[in-house]
């Protein structure tokens, strides 16, 4: 190919190490990468690391889950973005153009306002991004367009300013000095209180949905033609496009149910792996889960660091990102879109 | 080997655009669609390929009806040429041309060295493999239908179909596509375009198949159905009629 793939890739990994780094070598309790490489040995082989309790306690318990979460949510975030941006056709889509985050946003608040338990809430969250997207689905298949893509679209964005206006009804409901606040945290995104219980429900789905979507990361190429030509090329795009949502959409529902609404990764991540190596799928889609899981580890990092209360990763992801995006779109050029 | 449509009624859930039409295609030979804007020709040509079902009738594909054909088994007979657009993101144009493989490997296939292969020879073949490296984004109009046209041929299909193949090309690209259809259907394939200049039609077809509102006006050997009359009926509107001493051979002026 015209390209190597390889420089891209590594510098995305570089970006993941770093992140892993960073996230356990600095905050209230610094951890030595040394102390993190020796539990992880002793783990493994079943023998004692003879570190102090804490030290093993912040590593198991706090810090180590925050970290994959961060990595797992960053992956799931910037994976499913490409595959919408491929399938739409359109660089400015993000995860939720489907609705996955309006439908998670109204469970989870649904959830806290009738104060349901942490499981309750995520259990919700994910449901209702699912159910969602179902929805947009089933009703943008139901009418009948010379173009099944653009109905798809404006469904989703009709249905999403639908579930935003319950979200907004609830938040009205809400009891305003515990509900609320709980509600707005909520909505801004955070990982500061995911533990090792979150991890399962968080990583099984993300797995799941993100090997589909590697495993189809060739015939990905050819979605991203106007449907049309890809049918004359051989591909079925009808089942394959709901193979593709379905997994995309598994992904940002598990993603948003543990952490919140987290926007901008799943749009921005997209065009930096796509700047990084070209926009073939085959690499694109694996340099951006590792690029998207490094960049919000590294954020998550600075939103417990950088003030003496935590900073919602929404607000931070939004204000770091948008300037480092502008100045990359002024001096890469559009070559890479 | 044949492609052909029988009694086919072609246009969409609202609207019915042409009835009753019988159009047949055969390997080793290029046909070529005329008609005026909104006659009908891209519908009829989808329903060849298999895009857009037939409303009546049926279209077959060696004596098979062309439903009946998964759509990998389909894109292995029948390549498609739209025209050109520009896409969304920036694929050099390799990529663009090694999709044209799709139908050769399984869904979760990687491209092969055959692939590759492929698709060089068919860059080289319409003598552009220096753009392989360009992105589709930033090569002209002309090199993009040219990039489309080698995709269809790595496609290694019988049939090729053409969707106004000359549209947005300069005099000298024009005329390097009328060669291809030439020696494509030379080499054995099945060859169908549209164009609305009767004079590519003239060059590089060997027949054609008038359409006007929806109904075959004319279908037969090239020479006998480009005439100035039939132009005049399905048109609407003068053509002259030139000649040239030395060669014997038509063109046509409208107006």
């Amino acid at each position: 190919m015209s390209r190597s793939a390889a420089p891209g890739l590594l510098i995305a990994c570089l970006v993941l190490a770093a992140g892993f780094a960073l996230a356990f070598t600095v905050g209230r309790y610094p951890v030595d990468l040394a102390d993190v490489a020796a539990l992880l040995a002793a783990k493994l082989t079943g023998s004692s690391a003879n570190l102090p309790p804490a030290v093993e306690s912040v590593i198991l318990q706090v810090r180590g889950p925050r970290v994959l979460a961060a990595v797992f949510v960053g992956a799931a975030l910037a994976v499913a973005g490409t595959a919408f941006q491929g399938l739409f056709r359109n660089p400015l889509v993000s995860p939720d153009i489907l609705g996955a985050s309006s439908g998670a946003a109204l469970g989870a608040v649904l959830g806290i306002y009738f104060s349901l338990g942490v499981l309750g809430i995520q259990g919700l969250a994910f449901a209702g991004g699912l159910a969602a997207v179902a929805a947009v689905y089933v009703i943008g298949s139901i009418i009948p367009a010379r173009d099944p893509i653009l109905v798809l679209v404006l469904t989703g964005v009709v249905v999403g300013a639908l579930l935003g206006a319950g979200v907004g009804l609830i938040k009205y409901l809400a009891d305003p000095y515990n509900q609320l606040p709980a509600i707005t945290f909520w909505l801004l995104g955070s990982l500061a209180a995911t533990g090792p219980s979150d991890l399962v429900p968080l990583f099984g789905p993300v797995a799941i949905g993100t090997l589909v979507l590697l495993a189809l990361r060739w015939r990905m190429n050819v979605m991203s033609l106007p449907d049309e030509e890809a049918r004359a090329l051989g591909v079925a795009t009808g089942p394959l496009r709901i193979v593709i949502v379905a997994a995309a959409t598994l992904v940002t529902s598990a993603s948003v149910a543990t952490a919140g609404i987290i926007g901008w990764v799943g749009l921005v991540v997209p065009h930096l792996a796509r700047a990084l190596v070209g926009p073939d799928f085959a690499r694109l889609l694996p340099t951006a889960a590792i690029l998207g899981g490094g960049f919000l580890l590294v954020i998550d990092t600075l939103a417990r660091t950088m003030a003496s209360v935590e900073i919602p990763l929404g607000i931070l992801t939004a204000v770091l990102g948008t300037p480092f995006f502008i100045w990359l779109l002024a001096s890469v050029g559009r070559t890479w879109s | 080997m044949n492609l052909e449509g029988r009694s086919v009624s072609i246009g969409y859930r609202d609207r019915v655009v042409g009835r009753n039409l019988d159009v047949a295609l055969a390997t080793g030979e290029a046909l070529a669609l005329l008609g005026p804007n909104g006659s009908g020709k891209t519908t009829l040509l989808k329903t060849l390929l298999g895009l857009i079902a037939p409303l009546g009738g049926e279209v077959r594909l060696e004596g098979r009806t062309l439903d009946a054909y998964p759509a990998r088994e389909r894109a292995r007979m029948i390549a498609y040429v739209p025209q050109s657009h520009a896409p969304t993101f920036a694929f050099p144009v390799e990529s663009i041309v090694l999709m044209g493989r799709t139908a050769h490997g399984s869904l979760f296939s990687r491209p092969s060295e055959r692939d590759r292969a492929a698709a060089m020879a068919a860059l080289e073949r319409l003598g552009i493999a220096h753009l392989a490296a360009r992105p589709y984004t930033m090569i002209s109009g002309g090199e993009r239908q040219l990039v489309l046209l080698a995709r269809a041929l790595a496609q290694d299909p019988k049939f090729i179909v053409l969707d106004e193949p000359t549209a947005s090309l300069d005099f000298g690209n024009q005329g390097k596509i009328m060669d291809e259809i030439v020696r494509l259907a030379a080499s054995g394939h099945g060859v169908l375009f549209t164009t609305h200049d009767p004079n590519h039609a003239l060059r590089a077809a060997d027949r054609a198949y008038l359409l006007r509102d929806g109904t075959c006006i004319a279908d037969g050997p090239i020479g006998k159905i480009l005439t100035r009359e039939n132009l005049e009926a399905i048109y609407r509107a003068p053509v002259r009629v030139l000649v040239d001493a030395k060669s014997g051979t038509n063109a046509f002026l409208p107006g």
